[in-house]
């Protein structure tokens, strides 16, 4: 299990990995939304927490297909499934390392960026936390979606198409999380809420994803 | 560890592509499996390792027994040959010296610092069939593991078969060449075609045929 994690994490930092493509893609949304509306600051810190939110969202979606494309191209993922690992593990660990590259270090640039949209001062820890908390269900949403578009070459179309509704929810609560905590009011409402979808993403989809890979392996 | 097939049938795309297939397969013995292309080698073999299930008969064996190598070696072309196979060997629990020891046997010690993506074709399959012996698994299920090797290449993996199987190791090999063993079996495939083209029932309606009464 470890071996894996540590596969895939050195994976992605070589070339052609995918680290700093979701990064990159994050910064660029948040350095072009504040070009594009103008410079009145209290429009910008009025919709930093959902720009930031969508962000996040669409920079972790970007390297989604590669969490077991390119496994299954090189036919490690075969032999990963006849492996002793449980399946179930393979896709955690997995979704971990997606999470490692991606969701950790949106969440850990996120407070750098949000000084360019104006985010209030209250909102930052609010951001901080929203992000760390909601970011692993991005993650393993997303390779719940991956799972079921392996074999499709190009599948990246259909795997945005399925992963996107399933990520409204936390979407809606980490962006309402910052907003309430950047005006004062109380986040703990949806901060519970975005928990609560995180840890049911997590128990749950391991295992629906392993079962959509033993079906698309056949 | 002993691998006894009984009356298998196998289907790839929907369709039965053989049945009827029994054997038994006892440790130190090898089995070729031949028969022309699209017969069905590869198909029966997956099933064996259990990617897809059988239409019907019964295979017994543990799965932990099984060590399966497909077309592809799986390989990373971005990490070393010495990265590549110490991952199996942690994944199989088999340690740094196992891995080691098999890249010297497969004459890969010297290329251990390369990117595998650097390999030849050759290389490149010698590493994947290198993770053969880091499973530490009795019973090799073989799919085509010749391909792209040269004749040197070929008589060194058939002397690391050989002694596998004197270590009470089995194998049983989908291959179109022959490798020199004296002591294996053969099974040609092609008497095990079906009859009549015969289709199995989709995924869909195995699972919602009952609740929505579709015909099968």
């Amino acid at each position: 299990m470890i071996a894996l994690l540590a596969r895939d994490l050195s994976l992605a930092f070589r070339a052609g990995g995918g680290f700093g493509l979701g990064l990159a893609f994050f910064l660029l949304v948040v350095v072009l939304v504040p070009l594009g509306v103008g410079p009145d600051s209290a429009i910008l810190a009025a919709i930093a927490p959902g720009v930031l939110w969508v962000g996040a969202l669409l920079a972790s979606l970007l390297s989604l297909d590669r969490i077991f494309a390119l496994d299954h191209e090189d036919g490690s993922l075969d032999l990963l499934a006849t492996a002793p690992l449980p399946l179930e593990g393979v896709v955690a660990i997995k979704a971990l390392a997606h999470w490692l590259v991606t969701g950790l270090a949106l969440t850990l640039a996120a407070p750098l960026l949000a000084v360019l949209l104006n985010l209030p001062a209250p909102g930052y820890p609010w951001l901080l936390l929203s992000l760390a908390v909601g970011t692993p269900a991005l993650s393993v949403i997303g390779a719940f979606g991956a799972s079921l578009t392996i074999g499709l070459r190009r599948g990246g179309l259909l795997l945005s198409l399925l992963v996107l509704p399933l990520y409204v929810p936390t979407l809606v609560f980490g962006a309402e999380v910052v907003r309430r905590g950047a005006t004062g009011l109380a986040p703990a409402t949806p901060l519970a809420l975005l928990a609560a979808i995180t840890a049911g993403s997590l128990a749950l989809l391991p295992f629906a994803a392993a079962a959509a890979i033993r079906v698309n392996l056949r | 560890m002993e691998l006894r097939v009984e009356n298998l049938a196998v289907a790839r795309g929907g369709l039965v592509v053989l049945e009827g297939i029994s054997f038994t397969l006892c440790p130190g013995q090898a089995l070729v499996l031949r028969g022309p292309n699209g017969i069905g080698k590869t198909t029966l073999l997956r099933t064996i390792a259990g990617l897809q299930p059988p239409v019907s008969g019964a295979i017994s064996a543990a799965t932990d027994d099984l060590a399966y190598a497909s077309h592809a070696d799986g390989l990373k072309s971005a990490l070393t040959v010495d990265a590549n196979i110490s991952f199996w060997a942690s994944v199989y629990g088999s340690g740094q010296t196992a891995a080691a020891a098999a890249l010297d046997r497969l004459e890969l010690t010297a290329l251990r610092h390369r990117a595998a993506g650097q390999l030849s074709a050759g290389q490149k399959r010698r590493l994947g069939l290198a993770r053969l012996l880091v499973t530490g698994r009795p019973v090799w299920l073989l799919d085509e593991p010749t391909v792209s090797l040269d004749q040197a290449a070929v008589a060194l993996f058939a002397g690391v078969l050989r002694a596998h199987l004197k270590e009470g190791g089995a194998a049983l090999i989908a291959t179109h060449i022959d490798l020199g063993l004296e002591e294996a079996g053969g099974l040609d495939l092609t008497p095990f075609r079906p009859k009549h083209q015969r289709a199995v029932a989709g995924g869909f309606d195995d699972a919602f045929g009952e609740i929505i009464g579709a015909p099968g």
